[in-house]
């Protein structure tokens, strides 16, 4: 029962990131349109440790590269490596205030986007300009608001159940 | 293990494609979501559509038919012309590829990478779809498709920088290849060389070397540029023709890759040349 729930919470919340990764934003929002689905996983790493683990970050990578169109394992390598650091760190990063937090979830952004960076310029060395790392800094603005609303989502259904 | 799985999956898709039966059992999963965020943007469509005052409509109808009427005049002299061109070029002892399947193609309104130009439209390898087709729009080329997955499809843009097209230009026949610039309204000839007869304001169209676009479909029009002399190469650039930003139908097609017999024997040809002329010459 308990396990459902918790499935079902994630599921959800990585379908709606996934959504939101693909949303087409009117003009130049686009360019700001932060890595939701590695927030998301980042938020569930640190909230239910024990469950969510590198395999799941790695999976739900491999999806998104499938969804964005993107070379096979590119998500999925930084996802599983941002999600290790996450999951070492889940104790210390539980007792940091926002802006903490906010500071490893810019570090761990700016590692995805350079993996992504590195794997783009291996496959054709276009040049990129600025706009590029706006994502990064967008999903660090977006961090606490997500932190929020996901806690109150996962809390909702978890206190009837489980009183943590 | 992760990592080294990723990585290895890297790899492989790297040097090739033997990763794409994965890609399209995975895209059964994720395919959905395309769909559903296109939802409501295609719901915004339908329901302008079905809001729209009866005059409108009425409007919108006669318009429409007004300019069947133009287009269908247009094709019955097309067609003569075809058949002129045929038999022209069975004279030069020459083939000529002619008719083109089309499916009509919807665009999902969803954004997948910021900095490459590809579009996801809905129709997929269930209609036949194959990688390397070309797609047009009303007004010209706009791409090709780029990746055929079982329900959707990713199609890059000729303004892609990573797209470039075999062009012609119209007005001379002057061969070369339009690169595209990474802007959703400018193409770049880089392989013209300044003392180029090419004038601003003329169409190019696809030359059909290269085997993936046909020939004779309009990709641009040359801008307005300066010669510098002391340069090699011309920076010469165009427009794209078709509505690269703004359209939501597009129109895939199969080349016909076999190519219209020649009629070989010239007393074959005399009879349905006479036949066809006869009563338009007298």
């Amino acid at each position: 029962m308990n396990k459902t729930i918790w499935f079902c919470q994630v599921t959800l919340t990585v379908i709606v990131a996934m959504c939101l990764r693909i949303a087409p934003w009117s003009g130049s929002w686009e360019l700001f349109n932060p890595d939701w689905v590695l927030l998301t996983l980042i938020y569930w790493s640190i909230a239910l440790p024990e469950r969510v683990g590198i395999f799941h970050a790695w999976a739900i990578g491999l999806l998104t590269d499938v969804l964005t169109g993107q070379l096979f394992g590119q998500h999925a390598l930084a996802y599983s490596l941002v999600i290790y650091a996450c999951l070492k760190l889940h104790k210390r990063l539980r007792q940091y205030s926002f802006v903490q937090q906010g500071f490893f979830v810019f570090c761990g952004l700016l590692l995805s986007q350079l993996l992504f960076f590195f794997i783009k310029n291996l496959r054709n060395p276009a040049e990129l300009n600025a706009d590029f790392w706006l994502p990064v800094l967008a999903g660090t603005v977006c961090w606490p608001l997500l932190c929020v609303l996901l806690r109150c989502f996962h809390l909702s259904k978890q206190t009837d159940i489980e009183h943590r | 293990m992760a990592v080294i799985s990723s990585i290895a999956l890297l790899v492989t898709e790297y040097r090739g494609s033997q990763l794409n039966a994965l890609r399209m059992s995975l895209s059964y999963v994720v395919d959905p979501l395309k769909y559903a965020v296109d939802l409501p943007s295609s719901l915004v469509n339908r329901a302008s559509e079905s809001l729209g005052s009866y005059a409108t409509l009425i409007k919108e109808n006669s318009d429409l038919r007004d300019e069947q009427l133009i287009r269908q005049t247009q094709l019955l002299k097309l067609e003569a012309l075809e058949k002129e061109n045929v038999r022209l070029r069975a004279l030069l002892e020459n083939s000529f590829k002619l008719g083109e399947q089309v499916l009509i193609a919807e665009l999902l309104s969803i954004n997948t990478v910021p900095y490459e130009h590809i579009l996801v439209v809905n129709k997929g390898t269930h209609f036949g779809v194959h990688p390397h087709q070309p797609v047009l729009d009303a007004n010209g080329v706009v791409g090709q498709v780029f990746r055929a997955l079982p329900l959707t499809s990713e199609i890059m843009l000729i303004t892609d920088p990573n797209h470039a097209i075999p062009v012609q230009i119209n007005r001379n026949g002057l061969l070369t290849i339009a690169v595209g610039s990474g802007q959703l309204n400018q193409l770049n000839l880089p392989f013209l060389p300044s003392n180029a007869d090419v004038r601003p304001g003329d169409l190019l169209i696809t030359s059909g070397l290269g085997g993936t676009f046909p020939q004779g479909y309009p990709v641009g029009v040359i801008d307005e540029f300066t010669t510098e002399p002391n340069k090699l190469s011309a920076g010469i650039t165009a427009t794209p023709k078709s509505l690269l930003d703004r359209n939501r139908e597009l129109m895939i097609i199969w080349s016909n890759s076999t190519p219209v017999p020649l009629i070989s024997k010239p007393n074959n040809t005399e009879p349905t040349t006479t036949n066809t002329h006869a009563p338009a010459d007298e």
